[in-house]
């Protein structure tokens, strides 16, 4: 007698199973299988058996782990599966595993699995807007399209970056005594701030964080030219004036600002769309960019899927959901735990 | 309406004081007549557009956006103005056809215009002209409430900043004077001459008070009167006519109306609106409690039941001027006999005079002030004998020492998201106490709620509590399993229909967070009835 429909995929609140190949996707405590879809650390927790992912990614999760740089950094994988994007291993149980890119930072990837004839994607977190730092979404025809919400309220439209980015060129511009200190998440965020900037014609030196040093370097191993880069560290304060300095979130209000000549807060956030964010962060110069989907890319990446349902990982899945309803899309959401979603 | 918008949105992200002052002085002097005055008055004293409500931007965002998704991002933003702003349907135009957006003074009087049929169309029509930040800075002037962090008091230094003026200058004629202030700006502005206020029962800024905390001060120096819990309010009378102002400076004539004929001479009095009743006050009261008083605020129109039932009067405690004198520069000692003299002529029935509460010295005070648990009484004012009456704050000369709030332990039971600074924070606790024995199987009833007390650290500590804790969600409220205990700190607690336990507290907030308490050792209900002083 055949299986039910889809009975071998199953979500938990640690992760999705993958039931014939007893591998999971992203999951939140060590499994023997992991495959992971980027590596940000709420994705990409160390001490699985086996992780699969793209080779980019695992050179994060290696440098992370081996720095230490996450407060919550698990250990290095046991055994690491390079997959290339476009290549497809075949996983114990007739599991078929593709890694797509998904467009959301170096190495990212959704997760196309295939068994008994069914077609499931897991898109990770995605954006379908242009990053130069990482080959664009491609979107996949399948049968479930398990898709991540963390930007899914009507409320958020993120504006093409090149009118954020000359916000920030021109209060730089306008305040040659000060620096620009920009918040961006240090995996991604960071790097594509810093190539867009290179992009836009700004040539000047970028002074970083020492907590980004490594990952902009591991960027521009992978041949992303993210032009000069220079310490915070190694500089005196005066040197910095006029210049763009870029750190994590955290930094943002931390003492270790003060050694920043006259800094003008900013961060690089899709949250700054809503002012009310922006003020609890007490950011200055708000730079809505984001590396996630915002609510028309969710909903149109949905409409040009067309599964026949969707899952809703995480987010305003609440939100999402109803979207889907009012479209007559079958829809759920799943209670995945351990997600975070508060430096985009 | 461009540059007021780059304004607010300037302002909404500036921190420092002095740069919010600059931001809004360049803007004061870049801007024409009557433009800038509008927007002063908008960020000052908000302006009222009675077609334009919360209520109505809700009813066309529902008309436009689906119900719940419109439910869920207002929950999210928390803040219905800029909701709206961000999910207003935009229609894609070409450049050369893009509309022309309105100018602060051509939005003023298209809103003035509006009526609760017309707004539903020509709202819509404004909105269509704007782009995302002249939506909010649109919509949070035509429901007259910007909540950016600017005080109208702020504003007004900044327009006295801005032109080299005083600043007290200023709020004296700022009360005689309406939007856009034509005058005021040809003042400051442009040196013509000062607004001519005689005539006009204008509004003079209170004079405040520190609290006491570890203060010592000697009865020679300082005389004690009772604080009376009502509201503060200033009465004038000048050219036949009479205001009443409150603390804020709002003209609230029309809420008391019964207070306008008893003040018929030139004279500007300072005391505590009250409703006469008997449950509060003792020998010395006469006062109806603050709930009766609470009936009769915010009222634009008042029954005549109303004002039988519940007739105003004002405790008097000062005088400013008298008969067209300035009395403000004199010693209190010299006004209180002007004012005790002064109770002649003004009739019983709508005034009485605040009373010295005598003591030995400051212990015997400390003594009287303990003893006192009337409810309508919020504690003691200390005023220095040699003080003149000066606006604001001025350290040393006034004090007030409230009475030690009352304590209970309460188990938290729901959490809402706030809105404004705290949106997306799990900030408005709602928390109860136990309906018996809680080890026999007692049940929890909500006798409260409150909102501050709290730092941010805390606030994030129990944000992360509250969604770590959830049991159930009801739209933006949170159940929780009800293992957090706080200390909360009241003033005083009262019989009250409105909720399951019948008691209401007034002022509750979290005076300590017990991460330590166990649950079922909070305070049952019969402890909270016990300090029932009704």
């Amino acid at each position: 007698m055949p299986a039910a429909p889809f009975s071998w995929i199953q979500p938990h609140p640690h992760g999705i199973h993958v039931v014939p190949a007893d591998a999971w996707v992203d999951p939140s405590r060590p499994v023997d299988t992991a495959l992971v879809t980027h590596g940000h650390a709420d994705h990409a927790r160390g001490g699985h058996g086996t992780t699969y992912a793209t080779p980019e990614t695992l050179a994060i999760m290696e440098l992370r782990y081996r720095t230490g740089a996450e407060d919550d950094a698990g250990e290095i994988p046991h055994q690491a599966e390079p997959v290339r994007y476009g290549e497809t291993v075949r996983l114990k149980g007739g599991v078929d595993v593709t890694y797509i890119p998904a467009g959301h930072v170096l190495g990212s990837a959704q997760i196309l699995l295939e068994h008994a004839g069914e077609r499931i994607v897991v898109t990770g977190d995605y954006k379908r807007r242009p990053d130069p730092t990482c080959p664009p979404f491609e979107v996949t025809p399948c049968d479930i399209f398990i898709t991540e919400a963390t930007f899914g309220l009507p409320v958020f439209t993120h504006p093409p970056i090149a009118g954020e980015m000359a916000k920030l060129t021109e209060r730089l511009a306008a305040h040659p005594d000060s620096c620009v200190l920009v918040g961006a998440y240090a995996l991604g965020k960071a790097q594509r701030v810093i190539a867009e900037l290179r992009a836009a014609g700004h040539t000047d030196p970028i002074y970083l964080h020492g907590a980004m040093e490594k990952m902009c370097r591991l960027y521009e191993e992978h041949g992303v030219d993210l032009g000069e880069l220079r310490l915070v560290s190694d500089h005196d304060k005066e040197d910095m004036r006029g210049h763009i300095v870029v750190c994590p979130p955290s930094a943002l209000n931390d003492r270790w600002s003060r050694r920043l000549p006259d800094p003008i807060t900013a961060m690089a956030s899709g949250w700054m769309r809503v002012r009310q964010r922006a003020r609890q962060r007490n950011v200055e110069l708000p730079l809505i960019i984001s590396d996630h989907a915002d609510w028309g890319e969710l909903t149109d990446t949905i409409r040009e899927v067309d599964p026949q349902e969707t899952w809703i990982t995480h987010g305003r899945e609440e939100a999402l959901l109803r979207w889907c309803q009012l479209h007559q899309r079958p829809a759920r959401a799943l209670a995945l735990v351990g997600y975070e979603d508060e430096d985009d | 309406m461009e540059q007021f918008a780059a304004l607010i949105d300037a302002l909404v992200y500036t921190r420092s004081r002095n740069e919010k002052l600059r931001l809004i002085g360049e803007y004061l002097r870049a801007t024409p007549d009557p433009d800038r005055g509008w927007a002063l008055a908008a960020l000052s004293d908000g302006l009222d557009f009675p077609a334009v409500k919360s209520s109505t931007i809700r009813t066309l965002l529902k008309e436009r956006v689906d119900p719940v998704l419109w439910t869920l991002s207002r929950d999210f933003v928390g803040d219905t103005a800029e909701t709206a702003s961000l999910l207003w349907p935009q229609k894609p135009t070409a450049p050369e056809e893009a509309p022309s957006p309105p100018s602060v003074s051509e939005t003023v009087e298209l809103l003035k215009g509006m009526t609760r049929k017309s707004v539903l169309t020509e709202l819509p029509a404004l909105l269509d002209r704007l782009d995302v930040s002249g939506r909010y800075a649109l919509l949070k002037l035509a429901t007259g409430a910007m909540r950016i962090g600017i005080s109208a008091r702020l504003a007004k230094v900044a327009f006295a900043d801005a032109f080299g003026v005083p600043v007290e200058e200023v709020e004296e004629y700022w009360h005689g004077l309406a939007p856009p202030y034509p005058e005021l700006f040809a003042w400051a502005a442009e040196g013509a001459d000062p607004p001519d206020m005689a005539g006009i029962p204008l509004f003079k800024p209170f004079m405040l008070a520190h609290p006491l905390e570890d203060t010592v001060v000697s009865l020679d120096d300082y005389v004690a009167e009772w604080k009376w819990d009502g509201i503060r309010v200033q009465l004038v009378h000048a050219g036949e006519e009479t205001r009443l102002f409150s603390r804020g400076g709002d003209d609230i004539s029309h809420t008391f109306p019964e207070m306008l004929p008893a003040l018929d001479f030139p004279a500007i009095l300072d005391g505590e609106l009250l409703v006469q009743g008997t449950t509060q006050g003792g020998e010395t009261g006469g006062a109806a409690s603050f709930n009766a008083l609470q009936q009769r605020l915010g009222r634009k129109t008042v029954s005549k039941k109303m004002l039988a039932e519940s007739p105003a009067f004002v405790r008097v405690y000062d005088v400013l001027s008298l008969d067209g004198e300035n009395l403000r520069e004199k010693p209190w000692e010299e006004r209180r006999a002007i004012l005790e003299a002064l109770m002649a002529r003004l009739p019983p029935e709508r005034f009485d005079l605040s009373a010295i509460v005598e003591a030995r010295d400051f212990e015997h005070l400390a003594q009287i002030r303990e003893g006192a648990r009337d409810d309508a009484i919020e504690g003691l004012m200390l005023k220095r004998r040699d003080s003149p009456y000066v606006p604001g704050r001025k350290t040393g000369l006034w004090y007030k020492w409230k009475r030690d709030p009352l304590l209970i332990d309460c188990v938290l039971m729901y959490a809402q998201r706030g809105s404004g600074k705290r949106s997306s924070f799990y900030s408005d606790y709602t928390f109860g106490c136990w309906d018996g024995d809680p080890d026999a199987g007692a049940d929890l009833l909500p006798v409260g709620k409150a909102y501050s007390g709290f730092t941010d650290a805390e606030l994030k500590k129990i944000d992360r509590h509250v969604r770590q804790n959830t049991v159930n969600r009801f739209g933006p409220v949170r159940e929780t399993d009800r293992s957090l205990v706080f200390e909360v700190a009241f003033d005083s607690v009262h019989a009250s229909k409105r909720h399951k336990s019948g008691l209401a507290m007034r002022f509750p907030r979290i005076h300590r967070i017990r991460w330590d308490k166990p649950p079922h050792e909070a305070d049952r209900i019969e402890a909270l009835r016990a300090l029932v002083r009704d």
